[in-house]
């Protein structure tokens, strides 16, 4: 499990781009407390870095966001994670400590989690972009979410989404985590409120209703 | 006033329950059995709120977006004390997307030091100067850029030993008044008395001033245990940070705030802008965590408020991490000198105590006063002092004072229990008076199983276990200026509204919980309205004073609203409202069980469209402590620690926590348990890893972010295993009070206590890092 979040490094391109430079810094994100390397950002290509020359003006984009082909005018600069919140009005999304080391962030690219505070939003390109307003399907909530509920796994609510995009990716790919499974999944889940064990629980809960 | 007489329940169930008279007012609910006999209180019941934090849909500040809505981000001061010469804007406003700048002037007072200059002094790096108002954030960052300060610099002080030295650079060379959002409580600090940077000392506090005869006292010591303890500025780093969206129409000024406290911003607002109370509303529906900094409008709310003065449009402001951690609050530092002296038995004959901490540029730096009280003693004197360095100003953080006294107290009284050859649990069943902490200490004891303890440092081998324990008490803080109003709409819905806002603690989820009790219904027909100032007013979240204070006038109010609706029962039944009840949703005849109808259908008889009833916080049942006025009871606790120390790394880890807390009647044992949690894991934290470090060559803080700034993730939670012991006082409808506080306190005492029953060597500083334990150890100089 835990190699999912982690894949090799893609070549850097030339020039400094937000990324790169969050890369040089040597941020890590699932884990920060950890000696990991863990950037989600490095999982991704760059999709439209061809020599090509974008901006400073805005210009009009296409994205994928949970089944919906949208078109939004953005900046260069902007990251996916304003995309989605101050374009999108996709608010659940939380943006916390802007630098990848604190999981609130959290969407999937393709079904895998990324930061989206770290990514630009023009490095998506055709991937599909799934959010915490994507996770229930036609009302009916996953059962992450429903054991989160059940077990009380969120006080003030402002890392909920991001947890939860950790835990469901977790159970949809893992039959039967253990502690440790779901531990290192939150990893780089940053909870203030200090909620984890009722998260710990509520997922392995999860799991086992899951099939 | 009219009273009657009623029997409540009274003591600890499974321990020393028995019931009570008191004497209550007479138009009060009767009193509630303990909560086993109830349906829906002290019960696991999901947060109301739950499903829209899971899902996304949870609106917190930070995402309003309203129509024409620009972004503004703050001016800040890049240097930690010097007199502004001039502030030159012109590149900023041409800026294309910038639509306003404010610059704070200065309101020159007599007596203050810069009293001619146009701006104020800048007396911390990272002081508000000023705010853009923008299309977008980033164009606001933009234009702050653009921005040129002029500073004539002068000396500044950040570390707090050197701003005690004579001929340190000094803060503020005035007296100061106490910040309004200051970390001790109970006690107003005197900054006008003092020398230099160092103000105070305070010496007294709601639990009065010195006792007895302090020489007398260690006169008759036979055992004596002195030593220093210190620790660190750590913030709060809530996950959504501080701030605002202002929207001033004509006749409302409304602010959405991440706020603990709607009513206090909406009283500074009032009053900055000279408006009336009328014409401000505070609205926080959602907060993304606060933690004690989150009380005031602070100066971006005054400072969105203004941009949308100058540009008639919403203002967005809401502070980045690097902003919350220097400019919005911090738990003070302390280094604490203490001294206990006891008798062979044990009995204490004196404490004495001398603190001084650092707040930054603000005042209430104490260490709280659990040393004052926690265990009687008949000689006690206490000294607290604030020392003023440039740096941002300190903030209440749960349970202010409390937890860095707990740090001190608590390892002093396992030295004397040491010294006294006796087992530190044992030794303060002989100290400690308090009926719920002996009760705690037993039950917590036999989950943790203590027994297991051996003598410290007998542990063999690179990784070494050891068990600590530490104590707590908070006072029973109760805010009479709590207001709610309970509805009945005649097509059976119900509905709560007050300004007191859910923090995260699960406010809207026990209000539900104390109408579905008493009204008869679920909690899924409650409609929890809370948050907005154009409801009652509320109690600021803060101090533990929430469930207390607001969950009695609730309960009356519901009580009250039932009554009415029962009167349109019984004329329709030609019978006496006293006679009818509210069960499982249904209006019944407690004599007849033919007559009954269900409440949506009762609600039909109304002739309004809604039956309503305010009620306020009324005294408590046989009043309050005087002079104070604080409730009779405290809320104590009892916290064992296991942690493991590897000698060859100098890590520690917490293994496992069992805390034992008791709040009254609980009132939800999932959001207890939370908070538990929650407060633990700070304590953890406190512990082993936060500290903020500020460059002393140039007062800017190294670690404003979320990697650098040490906090526990995934990996570093210790098994929790929370025991909450009902404890029922009969002093009000509900008996209910908070856990916010006291589950923060005992923690770092507790773990600094395990250590040392590992390693055998005592710890006397947080955080307590490899680097400390290898020292302690010898193996690093």
């Amino acid at each position: 499990m835990e190699n999912k979040k982690q894949k090799g490094e893609s070549k850097p391109t030339k020039g400094i781009s937000r990324r790169s430079f969050i890369r040089g810094a040597g941020l890590s994100t699932a884990g920060s407390v950890l000696m990991t390397t863990n950037a989600f950002a490095l999982d991704y290509k760059e999709q439209l870095v061809t020599g090509k020359e974008f901006g400073p003006d805005a210009m009009t984009i296409k994205m994928k966001v949970n089944g919906i082909t949208k078109s939004l005018s953005v900046e260069p600069r902007t990251t996916l994670a304003s995309a989605l919140r101050d374009h999108l009005e996709l608010t659940g999304t939380k943006v916390v400590c802007d630098r990848g080391s604190c999981s609130a962030c959290t969407v999937y690219l393709d079904g895998e989690p990324v930061n989206s505070c770290m990514l630009s939003v023009l490095d998506v390109g055709e991937k599909e972009v799934t959010t915490i307003e994507g996770i229930a399907k036609n009302g009916e909530l996953h059962p992450v979410q429903q054991a989160f509920i059940e077990h009380d796994a969120s006080q003030c609510g402002y890392c909920t989404p991001g947890m939860v995009m950790s835990c469901v990716h977790l159970v949809d790919n893992n039959p039967a985590p253990d502690l440790e499974d779901v531990k290192k999944a939150t990893r780089g889940n940053l909870c203030r409120c200090g909620t984890y064990p009722h998260v710990f629980k509520a997922t392995l809960d999860a799991s086992k209703k899951t099939i | 006033m009219d009273t009657r007489k009623d029997k409540f329940p009274h003591g600890i169930p499974g321990h020393n329950l028995s019931e009570i008279e008191r004497e209550i007012p007479i138009e009060e609910p009767p009193a509630w059995p303990i909560n086993k006999e109830l349906k829906v209180i002290g019960k696991r019941v999901s947060r109301i709120d739950a499903h829209d934090k899971v899902t996304g849909k949870a609106k917190f500040t930070s995402d309003m977006k309203l129509p024409g809505m620009l972004y503004a981000k703050m001016l800040r001061s890049n240097v930690p004390h010097a007199e502004i010469t001039g502030i030159d804007i012109s590149k900023a406003k041409s800026l294309p997307g910038v639509h306003a700048i404010h610059l704070i002037e200065n309101a020159p007072k007599e007596g203050e030091e810069n009293k001619g200059s146009k701006y104020p002094m800048v007396k911390y790096a990272g002081q508000p100067l000023g705010g853009v108002a923008a299309e977008s954030l980033e164009i606001a960052k933009d234009a702050i850029k653009l921005i040129e300060v002029n500073y004539q610099i002068k000396p500044f002080v950040i570390d707090m030993e050197k701003a005690m030295e004579i001929g340190a650079p000094i803060v503020f060379d005035v007296p100061i008044e106490q910040q309004a959002d200051g970390g001790d409580v109970g006690e107003v600090h005197d900054g006008s008395k003092g020398k230099g940077n160092v103000r105070g000392p305070s010496t007294s506090s709601f639990f009065g001033g010195p006792r007895g005869d302090l020489a007398k006292g260690f006169e008759e010591a036979e055992v004596v245990v002195e030593n220093t303890y210190r620790t660190q500025v750590h913030t709060h780093m809530p996950l959504e940070t501080h701030g605002v969206v202002v929207d001033w129409k004509t006749d409302v000024m409304t602010v959405y705030a991440s706020t603990q406290n709607t009513a206090n911003v909406r009283n500074e607002m009032a009053s900055i802008f000279n408006l009336p109370k009328s014409k401000v509303r505070v609205v926080c529906e959602y907060m993304g965590g606060g933690f004690g900094a989150k009380h005031s409008a602070g100066s971006y709310g005054p400072m969105a408020a203004n941009l949308a003065k100058k540009t008639g449009r919403p203002v967005w402001l809401m502070l980045d991490r690097k902003e919350e951690h220097i400019a919005e609050g911090n738990r003070p530092s302390s280094i604490q000198y203490l001294k206990i002296g006891a008798k062979k038995d044990g009995t204490l004959t004196g404490i004495q105590q001398r603190s001084h901490g650092t707040a930054g540029v603000g005042l209430g730096a104490g260490v709280g006063r659990i040393a004052q009280v926690l265990y009687p003693c008949p000689n006690f004197a206490t000294e607290q002092y604030d020392v003023l360095t440039n740096a941002g100003p300190g903030a209440a953080w749960r349970a202010p004072g409390n937890v860095q006294g707990a740090f001190g107290l608590e390892q002093a009284i396992d030295e004397l229990a040491e010294k006294l050859n006796k087992d530190p649990l044992e030794y303060r069943d002989l100290i400690d008076k308090s009926e719920v902490r002996k009760v705690e200490r037993q039950r917590g004891a036999a989950l943790f199983n203590w027994s297991r303890r051996q003598p410290a440092g007998s542990g063999k081998g690179v990784v070494r276990k050891g068990l600590g324990v530490g104590q707590s008490t908070w006072p029973r803080f109760v805010t009479l200026d709590s207001s709610v109003e309970i509805k009945i709409h005649n097509d059976g819905g119900v509905e709560v509204r007050s300004s007191v806002q859910d923090i995260g603690t699960g406010t809207k989820t026990i209000l539900a919980q104390v109408v579905a009790e008493e009204m008869g219904l679920q909690v899924k027909d409650i409609k929890v309205n809370i948050g907005d100032t154009f409801f009652p007013v509320g109690p600021g979240s803060g101090g533990s004073v929430v469930t207390g204070s607001i969950t009695p006038p609730t309960r009356n109010a519901t009580f009250e609203a039932k009554k009415e609706l029962l009167k349109l029962v019984a004329k329709k039944w030609e019978t006496d409202s006293s006679e009818l009840f509210i069960k499982d949703g249904k209006v019944g005849h407690k004599n007849d069980a033919k007559l009954n109808m269900a409440f949506k259908e009762a609600t039909k008889l109304m002739r309004t469209s809604q039956i309503s009833k305010t009620a306020s916080r009324s005294d408590d049942y046989g009043g309050f402590q005087q002079p104070w006025g604080l409730a009779f009871g405290d809320l104590g606790s009892v916290q064992f620690a296991e942690v493991s120390v590897n000698t060859d790394t100098g890590f520690v880890k917490v293994d496992k926590i069992v805390a034992a807390h008791s709040c009254g009647r609980p009132l939800n044992t999932g959001q207890l348990e939370s908070q538990i949690n929650g407060g633990v894991i700070q304590g953890v934290s406190y512990a082993l890893y936060e500290n903020r470090v500020i460059d002393k060559a140039t007062g800017h803080m190294v670690n404003a972010n979320v990697d650098q700034y040490k906090v526990p993730f995934s990996m570093e939670i210790p098994e929790i295993e929370t025991l909450i012991v009902e404890e029922y006082s009969a002093r009000s409808s509900t008996d209910a009070y908070g856990i916010g506080e006291p589950a923060n306190i005992a923690t770092a005492a507790a773990i600094a206590n395990a250590v040392y029953n590992a390693i055998g060597v005592r710890i006397y500083e947080i955080p307590i890092t490899p680097s400390s334990i290898l020292k302690a150890l010898k193996k690093v100089s």
